[in-house]
């Protein structure tokens, strides 16, 4: 019986690939969950887009600094350590290559490593980008965390991405609730996958075509 | 000598002109000169460009500007944020036109204003619907847009403390987009929430050297 993982199981698994150090930023919405389960044996200092670096977690009720906010918006804390700097300063560390982990959600991957994650084909909406594309361009790891199918059961990991493109060729390692996958010249080259997902099911369900590493492994996400 | 500081926030923004490009500082409501932008409102100055990260929420500041229907353009990163029915609803009426920047690109376009740049080229948004119309190099074996300067007539901008010299000190994530503001404007406004004498400030701490300050005035929180 397949078996996903659970949104915190893979936030649990990007996190074990994240090395003791590193320099991280966490897009909003699933990536946050990384945080929660980084191991205390690590040091990791994260970099908000509004010029934030050693982010901690969301303070206690009625401590909140209504200007002291993540790229969510939502109340943070600073750690020892941390500093504040201004928002060319923030994009300059995105841009400028300085930070070594990006973990960000999607839409659509290709197969090239296209990533599409900040518009869909909806027109009632007004366009909105936000940071997402200078985080895409610009760290040393781009990591995308995401479901392997949207809602309603259609591929997201795909030939080439339908929706408007974030940026081209710069997707590393895509996580989803059903495998672990690298992007490679010959396209995404599955590593893990969950308990009870066999290739052909995993296959069934991705509008690329999978390669499978010699040494398949079932994701352990500690 | 030099005193920038002014005793009103009418004063502050008295000569702002109808079709002006008013850089407004903040991050959702981190760091927002609400304020200023009230006084912009009661000063009545109209078919404004307004350039600042997020379109507004709620009832005051920027959505009040877009409301009375004073702003013509927005150049904005992120529109879409709760609460900002206001712009959402003057975009799908075609009253308000939208420019869409990438937050990076927004921010390094006011820079290179500042810096006296003629521009950039950056691989932010290069294979992106954003780059269309615009000129596309490889540079360094990547693809990168040729991104043009972002002057302004006006910055409205938060700070912590000032001195007479429009020396300015930010206070946490508040500090966002107005050190690069500053810069870019042609005038530069700041509320503060507390004046220090000359001198008062730590010159090693000084984030906003008073050069790139026209105004200082003084809002108590």
């Amino acid at each position: 019986m397949i078996r996903p993982l659970s949104p915190t199981d893979v936030a649990r698994r990007v996190a074990r690939d994240i090395p003791d150090g590193s320099y991280v930023n966490l897009g909003i919405g699933l990536p946050t969950l990384v945080a929660d389960v980084v191991g205390p044996d690590k040091e990791i200092v994260y970099h908000s887009e509004n010029g934030i670096l050693g982010m901690g977690p969301a303070p206690s009720p009625g401590e909140e600094d209504p200007e002291l906010i993540n790229a969510g918006k939502q109340p943070v804390t600073l750690l020892p350590g941390g500093s504040f700097f201004h928002h060319t300063d923030a994009f300059v560390m995105m841009r400028g290559g300085h930070l070594d982990v990006s973990v960000l959600g999607a839409f659509q991957v290709s197969e090239t490593g296209d990533l599409a994650n900040w518009a869909t084909d909806e027109a009632a909406l007004p366009p909105a980008v936000g940071g997402a594309m200078d985080l895409a361009v610009g760290a040393k790891r781009v990591l995308v965390m995401t479901t392997h199918t949207t809602r309603d059961g259609r591929p997201k990991l795909l030939p080439r991405c339908t929706y408007p493109l974030t940026a081209a060729a710069v997707v590393d390692r895509v996580y989803t609730d059903l495998a672990v996958l690298d992007l490679c010249p010959e396209g995404f080259v599955v590593r893990e996958v969950a308990p009870g997902v066999t290739p052909e099911g995993l296959q069934a369900v991705t509008g690329a075509r999978l390669t499978f590493a010699p040494d398949l492994t079932v994701v352990h996400p500690d | 000598m030099i005193d920038k500081r002014v005793a009103t926030l009418a004063e502050a923004v008295a000569d702002v002109a109808d079709g002006a490009t008013v850089l407004v500082g903040g991050f959702g409501n981190s760091g927002v000169p609400v304020e200023l932008v009230h006084a912009l409102l009661e000063q009545g100055a109209r078919d404004l460009t307004v350039v600042t990260n997020n379109a507004g929420s709620g009832e005051t500041d920027i959505a009040a500007l877009i409301r009375e229907r004073r702003v013509r353009r927005i150049i904005c990163s992120y529109p879409r944020s709760a609460g900002s029915v206001w712009f959402e609803q003057f975009w799908r009426a075609g009253e308000i036109e939208l420019e869409l920047v990438p937050q990076g690109t927004l921010s390094e376009r006011m820079r290179a204003a500042g810096a006296g740049l003629g521009g950039f080229f950056t691989p932010t948004g290069a294979d992106s619907l954003l780059a269309d119309g615009k000129e596309v190099r490889v540079l360094d074996g990547r693809r990168q847009v040729f991104e043009r300067p972002l002057p302004a007539d006006v910055a409205l901008i938060k700070a912590d403390r000032a001195d007479r010299w429009g020396n300015l000190v930010y206070r946490t994530a508040a500090r966002n987009f107005g050190p690069t503001m500053a810069t870019a404007a042609a005038l530069t406004v700041v509320q503060v929430r507390e004046f220090v004498e000359l001198g008062g400030l730590d010159p090693e701490a000084v984030v906003t050297p008073g050069i790139f300050v026209d105004r200082v005035v003084q809002v108590a929180r």
